[in-house]
């Protein structure tokens, strides 16, 4: 018997109980359908991971300064402001492993325009800070390293700032005023959305660390940075980077060795990684539990299978007395099986790519759908057909056809 | 093959055939030797258990003989596989039963069509062979009614065209009539004859009622597994010609 009467046969014997044949699928539709929904919504988390991640920069390292020892009492990292700026510039400067470096440091404070004033955080860098955190201006230019060299009160906005302060007005040019000095805005940044800890990366303002120590900080502590942030050559280099950095400052601090250094070094990729696999762990779950439904509806088939082939003893008997073979007995069920796995899995696909759609939507979460989980689903539901079909299918073909012919 | 197959004789010796019920040997046939030879037209009789049935099922290739050789022209089949037996049934022998058999879901056309899908004849084929065949048995514009829209004649006319659709050697019908009223039984009978006649084909007929014994050419009487009485019918009966086919 070939393929394709075969198919019609098991056609329309599933076309003679239709309301069985639809519950049936009803149990691959369900199934396919959450593992197509739950790998979109992982899929989706992964993404946004993903590219909250691409936001921070790519093999990223950061310094942080060290603890101070005053009258016996030791404090945290960060504490005391161990680094300078000739440590930032010898790290990028010197270090093969080292694409370029940034001294960073952080503050806060109100920024005002005209009527309009908004808190934010204030952000000293040098210009070699956006390239590292692959970010880009949208309107104006970046500042320069003649700007820093002598302090300029000019100041870059991030979105959020630009948004609040000047709604439609083009902020490029305009004069803000930084707790109470004027600054020149030179550029805007593009949108870069959440961080990886939630919080909002263009509610800032970036300008020249130089201007910052001078004119805003009142640092005790003149030349000092609050952080340095490194980025390695590749992703190969992480970890040479880490350990040159590590051995430059011991020797420009005089430190020495491990455990008395007055600064660490943060693998900053590393840290974003850990999250990359925490949402990994969880799209793996959403799907195991989803492939736990694929299974019920495969369950389902089997049971609808052997009741179906029970109740058929007679036409089995018939059929194999004109001379059906075992084959073709095993192939009429077996295809029947895999007709009822792959029609519901093709409604499944469809109902789940809905469903995702409709989830992203209404909850707002991102969903992505893949072909390959899409490809991956339809042919899980043949296989499903085949699996539970084989059964059924094997013990139809295996009747004895006098029996068969006999049963009532 | 066309013209062997028409010749086709059926030698069977030894046949022993014997069954396990529980832990008791039932011995259905106990040794039978029959001879059938091309164009024979033979009818079985015998009380129930007597073994006509299982003879029938032998012969039919549907089960296997305990002991005894089964020939076809000569070639031994009682002993083929399962596979290679279902072969023979679908090239070589034609079923009639006596609750007809047929698949309820399809149409009179396509249950004659059936014993053609297992051997890949393409759908053109099947169609204009069932068709004929329909025609030979006076249901040509029955092929598509489904076989609840058919008499109880009628069904056992379709199926005697699914029988004769493969030009089958020998056609085996276990109580053919047993489910028909006394005037369709005279028709379906005057059919076998028919097919006899024209084409030759083996028949080989198990009945209870001596009146269809006697459209046989042949009867043998079976008795606790063996044969007891083996004789040609003489005051056979033939009709002259088929009956008008009652719509």
């Amino acid at each position: 018997m070939n393929l394709l009467s075969a198919g019609r046969v098991a056609f329309r014997s599933l076309r003679a109980n239709k309301m069985r044949s639809i519950l049936t699928m009803l149990g691959m539709i369900i199934g396919v359908a959450a593992v197509i929904i739950m790998v979109a919504i992982g899929e989706g988390a992964n993404q946004r991971i993903s590219a909250q991640i691409a936001s921070v920069g790519s093999n990223l390292l950061l310094v942080l300064p060290g603890s101070t020892t005053s009258g016996g009492l030791r404090s945290g990292f960060g504490s005391a402001p161990t680094l300078t700026m000739s440590d930032a510039r010898e790290i990028g400067k010197e270090l093969p492993s080292v694409r370029a470096a940034s001294p960073a440091m952080r503050s806060s404070g109100p920024v005002v325009y005209g009527n309009q004033n908004w808190s934010t955080i204030l952000q000293g860098a040098v210009p070699e800070y956006l390239e590292m955190r692959e970010w880009n201006i949208v309107s104006g230019r970046n500042f320069t390293a003649q700007e820093t060299e002598s302090a300029s009160k000019v100041c870059l906005l991030g979105r959020t700032v630009a948004d609040y302060l000047f709604g439609t007005e083009d902020p490029v040019g305009k004069i803000v005023r930084i707790k109470r000095s004027p600054f020149t805005v030179v550029g805007v940044l593009d949108r870069k959305g959440q961080s990886p800890q939630g919080q909002d990366q263009d509610d800032v303002v970036v300008l020249p660390i130089t201007t910052m120590q001078k004119k805003l900080a009142g640092s005790a502590h003149v030349g000092a940075v609050g952080v340095i942030m490194v980025q390695a050559m590749d992703a190969d280099h992480i970890k040479d980077a880490e350990r040159q950095v590590t051995e430059l400052l011991r020797q420009r601090h005089r430190t020495g060795q491990a455990g008395i250094d007055d600064f660490s070094v943060r693998n900053l990729s590393e840290m974003l990684a850990l999250a990359e696999s925490a949402t990994r762990i969880m799209s793996l779950l959403l799907g195991g539990i989803a492939s736990v439904s694929l299974l019920v509806g495969g369950i389902g088939i089997m049971n609808i299978m052997l009741v179906s082939v029970t109740e058929r003893t007679r036409e089995i008997g018939i059929r194999m007395a004109v001379g059906a073979r075992e084959r073709d007995i095993l192939s009429q069920f077996l295809i029947e099986a895999v007709i009822l796995a792959l029609t519901g899995g093709a409604v499944g696909i469809l109902l789940g790519s809905g469903g995702a759609i409709l989830t992203s939507r209404l909850a707002g979460w991102t969903t992505v759908i893949s072909p390959g989980a899409v490809l991956l689903a339809f042919g899980f539901s043949a296989a499903v057909g085949v699996f539970f079909g084989f059964y059924p299918a094997r013990k139809a073909s295996r009747m004895d056809p006098i029996d068969a012919l006999r049963y009532e | 093959m066309e013209s062997k197959r028409v010749i086709a004789a059926i030698e069977v010796s030894g046949l022993v055939k014997t069954y396990r019920l529980g832990d008791v040997l039932v011995e259905a046939l106990k040794g039978i030797d029959l001879s059938i030879p091309a164009g024979e037209f033979l009818a079985v009789m015998g009380p129930s258990g007597s073994g006509k049935s299982t003879l029938m099922n032998i012969l039919g290739c549907l089960d296997r003989p305990t002991a005894g050789t089964y020939r076809i022209d000569g070639e031994e089949v009682g002993n083929l596989s399962r596979d290679g037996r279902a072969v023979l049934r679908r090239s070589r022998l034609g079923f009639v039963f006596q609750g007809f058999n047929l698949l309820s879901r399809l149409s009179a056309r396509e249950n004659v069509e059936l014993p053609m899908i297992y051997d890949a004849t393409p759908a053109p084929v099947r169609r204009e062979r069932a068709l004929s065949a329909l025609s030979s048995v006076g249901l040509a514009d029955r092929a598509h009614h489904l076989p609840s829209q058919l008499s109880g004649g009628q069904q056992q006319r379709v199926a005697i065209a699914r029988a004769i659709v493969n030009t089958p050697a020998m056609i085996l019908a276990d109580e053919p009539t047993g489910n028909l009223d006394s005037s369709t039984s005279e028709e379906i009978m005057r059919i076998f004859q028919l097919l006899n006649d024209e084409r030759r084909i083996t028949l080989v007929l198990v009945t209870h009622e001596p009146d269809i014994a006697l459209f046989a050419k042949r009867v043998v009487r079976f008795l606790d597994g063996r044969i007891v009485e083996d004789r040609p019918v003489a005051n056979r009966y033939r009709p002259s010609a088929l009956p008008e086919t009652r719509k």
